[in-house]
């Protein structure tokens, strides 16, 4: 390296220098400009759509309809609420909700632990990559797209019922099961990227430490494998769990004539024009929700979410 | 390098050495790992594996673990083939590199973890953990998690659990790498007490030759998957088995076969360790029986604390390095350039069969 002269002039191979940018520096010298700077938008959006919107939503549920003109009117209730919490029409409709949820997030992680395991642990490294994208490669098409894909399996003389004939298997037709069965296939990306990443995280030593201190490969799962995942399944449940609950386009395609709370939401908004009601059963899922994460916050799951 | 090899590889005695490798082979894809070693390690000893990253020493110890199952040969443990046995089939513990605590427990249950998985009830194994914590010092640690705490105490954790379960062989995977240095020579004092003390056998995996050096009884030296020398620490240093050898432990002066064959008339490359070189100032030859000189020309100087590693390069021969202990006698600038003759008594010689010979 030729040091210049002061003075000379700058030849064409020099070294460019930094410009000055009196902006920049200043956003370097004051960590709470900058902090504003990066929060300001994010959080205006944060407090005026998504809690205010909730917050509408909760004050909704306390007003009613006016029968005559249709008209929402501003007249404090706990009707909607009382109604959605006693008439055994709704709770069985809650309870029914609950079910598939349920249901749908135990299929999910049945299904998810073995094919997370091997993708994590067994898969080369380039078969690991490939794998990963085949998981996340169903978001990429509609919901709708999928939903619809379902019932043309579930459909008479479809996919399913031809596969089954054989063994004498028949498709369960839309209803309930067929709810559970799309809900399990749309949802299990969600289910299996968490615990996947849950599995990536355990370093493979201790898996090894387990077995050379002598424990056969099922205790190492038992001791050392599931208490590291039970915070990534956790997430996987919130997703599996929560998205089930809300759901009302799967049921309306292959569910028949059952109805969740979701359907219920939807059919308030649309056909009864009875925005408040609709406003009240959402908040079911919504308080069903808050209360799962209100237990499994201690397990330190939220924080891999 | 035959001689050494059979000394390896017989025990002298009808004794069944702790682990006996026959011609052990691993190959991943198209990389042979692990080709054909021999290896016996007697009962008791710490025996060091050596050799730079990538020669296949700790796929051996893995091999030992059974974390990796050999392409082709046998591995014995007491005498017993462990071939194709599971990891918690055989009698060998790993202390790992990067520890391989468990973290969600605390330190008494990872202690006991080896116990508990033998069924060992619960207070007879914590128990014996709580001792084996006193026993590493780290009594007063026994309800922390892992990740509280230092480097150091995890390293002391991990060995507090291996040897709980008393293996027969203690495999160590490079286990003070993450250690300071002065954390790291510590180390060294406790662990080679505390193998003596206990006389389990220890294998140890390193790539620092000095670790290796100051602590094993004997050192195997692994150079692309196969093992070049194996010999006691003063074996291996003052007598090289070979060109990898002389050059990965410690320094040496190595004169090739045509500057060997112009000195002393035999056409083999030998060496020579820097503290065996003299430097006379002046320039004047030794003129002794048994003492070769040779003229040359002062580089540079590395001062290194107890002493000075001069580079001096020699008149149609190698740039030698010789390590001067006393004082120079004037300042690097005014030394550079000298004409001065650096002498070496000819037993200071080691010659080194080229490779395959």
């Amino acid at each position: 390296m030729q040091q210049r002269p002061p003075g000379a002039p700058r030849d064409a191979g020099a070294v460019p220098r930094a410009k000055a940018h009196a902006f920049s520096a200043l956003l370097h010298r004051s960590p709470r400009l900058r902090l504003a700077a990066l929060l300001t938008a994010p959080a205006g959006w944060l407090v005026l759509v998504y809690i205010a919107a909730l917050a509408a939503l909760l004050i909704t549920a306390f007003w009613t309809v006016d029968t005559f003109t249709g008209e929402v009117s501003t007249v404090w209730t706990t009707e909607n609420i009382v109604t959605v919490l006693t008439d055994p029409v709704y709770q069985r409709i809650t309870l029914r909700t609950l079910w598939i949820a349920v249901a749908v997030t135990v299929i999910d992680m049945i299904l998810a632990l073995p094919i997370a395991f091997f993708i994590a642990k067994v898969a080369s490294a380039r078969w690991e990559k490939l794998l990963v994208v085949a998981v996340l490669m169903p978001l990429w098409a509609s919901y709708l797209v999928k939903a619809y894909a379902w019932r043309n399996v579930l459909a008479e003389g479809g996919l399913l019922e031809w596969l089954g004939a054989p063994i004498g298997l028949s498709s369960p037709g839309y209803g309930e099961t067929a709810v559970i069965l799309t809900l399990s296939y749309i949802w299990l990306p969600y289910m299996i990227l968490p615990i996947y990443a849950g599995f990536d995280r355990v370093p493979d030593s201790l898996l090894e430490a387990s077995g050379d201190l002598g424990a056969k490969p099922l205790t190492t799962m038992r001791l050392v494998m599931l208490p590291l995942l039970v915070p990534s399944i956790i997430a996987g449940t919130i997703f599996t769990f929560s998205l089930s609950l809300g759901d009302y386009i799967t049921a309306q395609i292959v569910g028949g004539t059952t109805q969740m709370l979701g359907t219920v939401v939807y059919a308030n908004v649309g056909a009864a024009n009875n925005l408040p009601f609709a406003a009240a059963v959402s908040l079911v899922p919504i308080a069903i929700i808050m209360f799962y994460l209100f237990i499994v916050r201690r397990t330190g799951a939220l924080n891999n979410l | 390098m035959t001689e050494t090899l059979a000394a390896g590889t017989s025990t002298g005695t009808d004794e069944v050495p702790a682990i006996r490798l026959r011609k052990l082979t691993k190959v991943f894809g198209d990389t042979v790992a692990v080709n054909a070693v021999d290896l016996d390690i007697r009962h008791g000893e710490f025996f060091s594996m050596l050799g730079p990253s990538g020669s296949g020493k700790t796929t051996v110890l893995r091999l030992i673990a059974g974390f990796e199952l050999p392409t082709s040969g046998t591995i014995e443990l007491e005498g017993k083939d462990v071939t194709a046995k599971a990891p918690f089939q055989r009698d060998v513990n790993t202390v790992f590199q990067d520890y391989a605590l468990f973290p969600h427990m605390s330190l008494v249950d990872n202690v006991a973890y080896g116990l508990r998985v033998r069924g060992m009830p619960g207070n007879q194994r914590r128990e014996r953990a709580r001792e084996a914590l006193d026993r590493v010092q780290l009594g007063k640690f026994v309800g922390r998690k892992p990740a509280q705490l230092s480097g150091g105490q995890r390293q002391r954790v991990a060995l507090a659990r291996a040897l709980v379960v008393e293996p027969k062989v203690l495999l160590l995977d490079e286990p003070l790498g993450a250690l300071d240095l002065k954390l790291r020579q510590q180390m060294q004092v406790e662990l080679k007490e505390l193998q003596r003390s206990l006389g389990i056998t220890f294998i140890f995996v390193t790539h620092d030759q000095e670790e290796a050096l100051t602590m094993s009884d004997r050192i195997g030296v692994f150079n692309n998957g196969s093992i070049e020398q194996i010999g006691t620490a003063h074996e291996i240093y003052e007598r090289p088995g070979d060109i990898f050898v002389a050059n990965f432990v410690g320094t040496s002066n190595i004169f090739d076969a045509g500057q060997a064959q112009s000195v002393y008339g035999r056409a083999e490359p030998l060496c020579i360790r820097p503290e065996r070189l003299r430097v006379a100032w002046a320039g004047e030859p030794e003129r002794r029986a048994g003492v070769t000189s040779r003229s040359g020309s002062v580089t540079s100087f590395v001062y290194v604390g107890h002493a000075t590693q001069v580079r001096v390069q020699l008149d149609g021969g190698p740039a030698v390095v010789a390590l001067v202990p006393e004082k120079l006698p004037g300042s690097d600038a005014e030394l550079v350039n000298r004409p001065v003759t650096v002498s070496w008594d000819d037993d200071a010689v080691v010659w080194l069969p080229a490779h395959g010979s």
